[in-house]
């Protein structure tokens, strides 16, 4: 979450913000702690999250052992069951969990700063700049991602969760870049960048200290989403195939439950919980983002 | 402190790929001398908040020179330490995700670094009361949380904790309603016994009037007329600004409403270029508009006049002025 650190609304080294009454950071905190979309989604993550990080601590055995009976559906030995070959379903859940969680941040946080400068900078310089960029953009946005991870795998094997994330980033960028570059192009026309020139402010204090504090909520919305997407495009290269060859995720628990016919053996136990789980996390982003969007902009706090 | 602009030009590259030009600004010379307010006077689109913004070096000069103390404008900390501008929309010119305060923040950290919290919010405080604000009832607020005008007032308050000069104010009042308006511009007629030069640009004859020593009228990115506001005003000579004073709620009818302009009392004279000097400290343009506004500017290089020319119209202008 780096990334984001630089569209917080106010900086922390303010020294205003440190000795006003109540403090920017505070005020926002007040806000976020009485908003019910940012409590629930942001719950339903940490509670997915905290699971995927202290669950697999808890279980002895790796997650694709074969360590019960085969085809049993939960009970309080299997909470979620075991598989046709009897592994267990909550082990590999929760390590899928946390490859998933890993995937989805390390893709959403690649994605999220290439986009972040290259729609920053074209955005606010434009000219020369901005066509250049632009084409890049463009022609990322065309590259038919499937074919080029084939290729990858081919011929490089790299299948590793790291290199699936990165190769994730550095393909979803595009749309993130053109939604800040056109959020960018509105804003540094507004009279306030002006005023921060004639502060004494250069174009990188502006885009970090206006720009992007201006669009904070927008940049957490197009985090959230890319972290989201993340997820969703793992889950289905794991389904499909192109996932990461060794351990567990919800994508590679889908892949194996529909391959073994789990939907048609009646299994539900075995593909409903990476299913929902996955739909569970990138929901629950997005009800969290649409709480941020409230806490973060004083005009909507207000109504 | 003298501001001295010198046949100042701005093209804009305008269309999809840069390849039509639009000339915004062209060949304007005048001075905003220390202690005056001069006012910038033009319909919308007439070029006056490019001028504004060159000065302020926000926007960058395609030909001729802005001066500050006879030393070349170069945009940057330094300038604005004695340049600053306040622009026509308030709401715009805060960010609005910030408490209207942090203005005040940005200048003391470019500013004034050494400032320990206690001074700072002490001369913070005295800015605000200088502008007639009440400090507690600002500070700490949203720019939502204000009014037009004592955001105005917030913006004239940071100009004035730095070691102000010149002030371009850019149609601050046009978005106030009328009695806050004649507060602000009492405010600006009060900073200027600061011994500061205030560039005072509107679209509105009778603020430019109320406040300002000297007056420039302008039209489609040029001089028309200048000087002495109570000459400018008292005794106009070109046909447009007539138009202007005569009849301020046309100010956007079409020309050919009023009276038509079939000869040029500038070129019958014999003049060639620049603006002429009828009487002392006031200038007057070519009066036939556009036929003849391409050749005068093609005559001379400088848009200063001649003391040539300046005996010849004199006395064809009297006569103009006693008919009248
Ligand atoms: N950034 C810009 N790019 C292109 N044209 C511009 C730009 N800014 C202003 N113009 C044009 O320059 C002319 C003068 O504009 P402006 O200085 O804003 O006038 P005023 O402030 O007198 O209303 C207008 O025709 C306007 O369309
Ligand atoms: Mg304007």
């Amino acid at each position: 979450m780096t990334a984001l650190q630089e569209a917080a609304p106010r900086d922390p080294r303010d020294p205003r913000d440190a000795a006003a009454p109540v403090s920017g950071r505070r005020e926002a905190l007040h806000f976020a702690l009485r908003n019910g979309k940012l409590l629930a989604g942001a719950g339903v993550v940490l509670v997915l999250l905290l699971l995927g990080l202290i669950g697999p601590l808890t279980i002895d055995a790796p997650p694709n052992e074969y360590v019960g009976p085969p085809m049993q559906g939960p009970s309080p030995e299997y909470w979620f069951g075991t598989t046709t070959f009897g592994q267990d379903v909550f082990a590999q859940f929760v390590y899928g969990l946390r490859t998933t969680f890993a995937a989805g941040l390390l893709g959403g946080v690649v994605a999220s700063l290439i986009g972040m400068v290259v729609g920053f900078l074209a955005g606010f310089r434009g000219g020369l700049l901005d066509e250049i960029l632009n084409m890049l953009t463009n022609i990322v946005l065309v590259i038919p991602t499937l074919a080029v991870l084939l290729i990858i795998n081919a011929y490089l094997g790299i299948r590793s969760v790291a290199a699936q994330a990165i190769f994730i980033g550095l393909t979803s960028w595009p749309w993130a870049a053109r939604a800040i570059r056109a959020q960018t192009f509105s804003l540094r026309g507004r009279d306030f960048v002006d005023l921060a020139r004639l502060s004494g402010s250069n174009t990188w204090k502006i885009i970090t200290r206006e720009i992007a504090p201006n669009m904070s909520s927008y940049l957490l919305l197009t985090f959230i989403l890319l972290f989201g997407n993340s997820i969703l495009i793992a889950s289905s290269l794991d389904f499909i195939g192109l996932g990461p060859t060794e351990g567990v995720s919800l994508g590679l628990m889908l892949q194996n439950a529909s391959q073994w016919s789990a939907m048609q053996l009646g299994m539900w136990w075995w593909f409903i919980p990476p299913g929902a789980g996955i739909t569970a996390i990138v929901g629950a982003l997005y009800v969290a983002n649409v709480g941020l969007d409230e806490v973060f902009n004083p005009k909507l706090r207000e109504t | 402190m003298m501001l001295r602009l010198d046949n100042v030009t701005k093209v804009y590259k305008v269309g999809a790929f840069g390849g039509k030009t639009l000339t915004a600004v062209d060949r304007v010379s005048f001075d905003v001398p220390e202690g005056q307010v001069v006012s910038l006077i033009g319909e919308s689109g007439s070029g006056k908040s490019t001028l504004g913004r060159m000065i302020l070096g926000l926007v960058p000069v395609t030909a001729g020179s802005i001066t500050l103390d006879g030393a070349p404008v170069r945009p940057g900390k330094e300038y604005y330490r004695h340049v600053q501008g306040v622009f026509q929309d308030p709401f715009s010119t805060f960010n609005p995700v910030f408490k209207a305060d942090r203005v005040f923040q940005l200048i003391r950290e470019a500013y004034f670094p050494a400032a320990t919290a206690a001074e700072w919010d002490e001369r913070v405080r005295a800015a605000l009361r200088d502008v007639r604000l009440d400090p507690d009832q600002v500070l700490g607020k949203y720019p939502h949380q204000l009014s037009g005008g004592q955001l105005q007032r917030v913006l004239i308050a940071r100009a004035l904790l730095l070691d102000l000069k010149l002030l371009v104010a850019d149609e601050i009042t046009s978005m106030l309603d009328a009695s806050t308006r004649i507060d602000v511009l009492n405010l600006l007629a009060e900073i200027k016994g600061r011994g500061l030069g205030v560039l005072y640009i509107t679209h509105d004859l009778s603020l430019g009037n109320y406040l300002a020593e000297r007056t420039v009228v302008l039209r489609h990115g040029t001089v028309v007329e200048m000087g002495a506001t109570d000459k400018v005003f008292g005794r106009p000579l070109h046909p447009y600004t007539r138009q202007l004073l005569s009849a301020v709620p046309r100010l956007h009818d079409p020309w050919e409403d009023a009276e038509p302009v079939t000869s040029c009392l500038y070129h019958d004279s014999g003049a060639a270029g620049g603006l002429a000097e009828a009487e002392e400290d006031h200038f007057v343009a070519c009066a036939r508009l556009e036929g003849c506004r391409e050749e005068r500017l093609e005559g001379r290089p400088g848009g200063r006049p001649e003391g040539v020319l300046k005996g010849r119209l004199e006395g064809r202008l009297k006569g103009r002025l006693e008919g009248r």
